[in-house]
């Protein structure tokens, strides 16, 4: 099964969750953050699907003012097929609804997306930071990010680019 | 009788700790003996590998992925030069394909070579590591004859290889895997029969199927609670489809199907399962063929992005790439199989006792470098 035959399944199931992308440049599917919680976990369970294994989160700052995205590599072991699921969030105010209790790998995928972007999952039982030190100011891998001249009185070397 | 409890207690394993493997500080916390919760601390070897790949070329990835995982560099660069070769639609010559197999097989080898090693060392037997250290040696000396680097090798290019094998390269890899074979009895015989290991292993830290799954867990950590699923069979990439090998998974021999026992018989099974490819593909080594020919003389991907993943030793070694059409990266994402098998380890170490707990992260096999990345 291919991302089209999911979207229009999801498009039925949850009208409104997909978003129609008028030229799909890429093979994905966009949703909107709002019932995410539910399509996640309809992803999973439904017999058809059965998406039991989360295999990446990925967070992209499209630069600018565009949204930045939270990108999600599913696949299943039963019936071997994956899809690509991308909500993009406002850089304003970035949320998005936690799905670490569908799969329990999220929990730390998402601390890791929370720690480089600063997109907070709501619902997440313990988000942190996961890689950097818990007072590290900024979010680093954000496109206008400026790296401190110093931290804790320590030089922080530039980066040459 | 009634079970008298006492106060818990907080202790700090790490970060500079022999059984931890690189720099990890683990918050266990303890009632007596027996471990209740741990709150693994990583990122002390956070080098921003993801923020570095911004700022260089696609090419200065690869020297970079080799120290993210510094036990098995061949493989870890071999899982980034296929997602560019595929996103850029580059076919490398033959020959190339079978030698990066062999080099990510024997790296394979080497690698568990130092997992089993380590995870009889964290348990107290010593000598066991030190004959798997000497063969781990003999093909790192393969490799250094190959490229002049012992463990980060920069050997895997897009299109191609840094240098073509040298003169009497074949002949050598086969006296290794001749000698190499019967070697492995002789581990089994010091250590994975050997009664003080079966006891510290069998029945602990169990981690069912369908944990592992919902965890992420993937390679030899999951194959060891059962499911047989490995990329190179499952969703083969280069030319893995060419070659006779079976999957092994954990079966419960000395205790029950996903126990610390299982995790070690899976990669010594793993290891004659990777010395069968090596032979197939030496006898299949096309002689002719230049390996710098597919080599692009600018690497450039199209816009787009791509999700490729790979049979590393660890496990799934994924890749997320996104390019905007120039010749830096935008985006690259690594998917790294220990960092999913760490997480596992609160939920599989609860209710044993704290020296367990040694015994079930040195049976996860993890690597610090590619946690933090």
């Amino acid at each position: 099964m291919i991302n089209e035959q999911v979207a229009q399944k999801l498009e039925t199931q949850f009208p409104g969750a997909v978003i129609v992308q008028e030229e799909p440049v890429e093979d994905c599917i966009m949703l909107t953050s709002d019932q995410w919680q539910d399509v996640a976990k309809f992803l999973r369970d439904d017999p058809e699907l059965k998406f039991d294994s989360l295999q990446c989160i990925t967070g992209v700052d499209l630069g600018d003012e565009n949204p930045m995205d939270v990108r999600y590599n599913l696949h299943s072991m039963s019936l071997l097929h994956k899809i690509e699921i991308r909500i993009p969030v406002k850089k304003d105010n970035p949320t998005i609804p936690s799905i670490e209790k569908i799969w329990r790998i999220g929990d730390w995928f998402e601390r890791e997306v929370y720690d480089m972007y600063g997109i907070r999952f709501e619902g997440h039982r313990d988000l942190r930071r996961m890689l950097l030190p818990e007072d590290w100011e900024g979010w680093p891998l954000r496109k206008d990010y400026e790296t401190p001249q110093t931290y804790h009185g320590m030089v922080v070397p530039k980066v040459k680019s | 009788m009634s079970i008298i409890r006492g106060e818990e207690m907080v202790l700090n394993i790490g970060p500079q700790h022999p059984s931890t493997h690189g720099v990890l500080r683990l918050k266990v916390k303890t009632d007596g003996e027996i471990v209740s919760e741990i709150t693994p601390v990583i990122g002390y070897l956070h080098r921003c590998f993801e923020k570095h790949c911004e700022n260089i070329t696609y090419e200065q990835v690869i020297p970079y992925t080799d120290r993210c995982d510094y036990i098995a560099a061949m493989n870890n660069s071999f899982g980034y030069v296929i997602a560019i070769e595929e996103m850029m639609d580059i076919h490398v010559p033959e020959r190339v394909e079978y030698i990066r197999v062999i080099m990510a097989e024997l790296n394979r080898i080497a690698s568990h070579l130092l997992a089993l090693g380590t995870n009889g060392l964290d348990i107290g037997a010593f000598t066991p590591f030190l004959y798997m250290f000497r063969d781990r040696e003999y093909i790192l000396d393969l490799f250094e004859t190959v490229c002049g680097a012992r463990l980060l090798y920069n050997y895997m290019w897009v299109g191609g290889l840094s240098h073509d094998l040298p003169v009497g390269f074949v002949e050598a890899a086969y006296k290794f895997l001749d000698n190499f074979e019967p070697q492995i009895d002789e581990y089994n015989n010091l250590l994975m029969y050997n009664k003080i290991f079966v006891e510290r292993t069998a029945d602990v830290g169990v981690l069912p199927a369908d944990v592992a799954i919902n965890y992420g867990v993937s390679g030899p950590n999951l194959r060891g609670s059962g499911v047989k699923w490995d990329l190179r069979k499952n969703e083969p990439y280069s030319i893995y489809d060419r070659f006779e090998f079976d999957i092994p998974v954990g079966e419960g021999i000395m205790g029950s199907v996903g126990d610390c026992w299982d995790r070690y018989w899976v990669r010594i099974q793993e290891m004659r399962e990777s010395v069968k490819i090596v032979r197939q593909a030496l006898k299949q080594l096309p002689s002719e063929g230049d390996i710098h020919e597919a080599i692009p003389r600018k690497i450039r991907p199209p816009k787009g992005s791509i999700y490729k993943r790979t049979e590393s030793p660890r496990g799934d070694l994924g890749y997320y790439i996104v390019s905007d059409g120039k010749p830096k990266p935008f985006r690259v994402k690594m998917r790294s199989p220990a960092f999913t098998a760490m997480s596992v380890l609160d939920e599989i170490s609860r209710g044993w006792m704290l020296s367990d707990v040694l015994a079930i992260l040195g049976s996860l096999d993890i690597v610090l470098g590619e946690i933090d990345r």
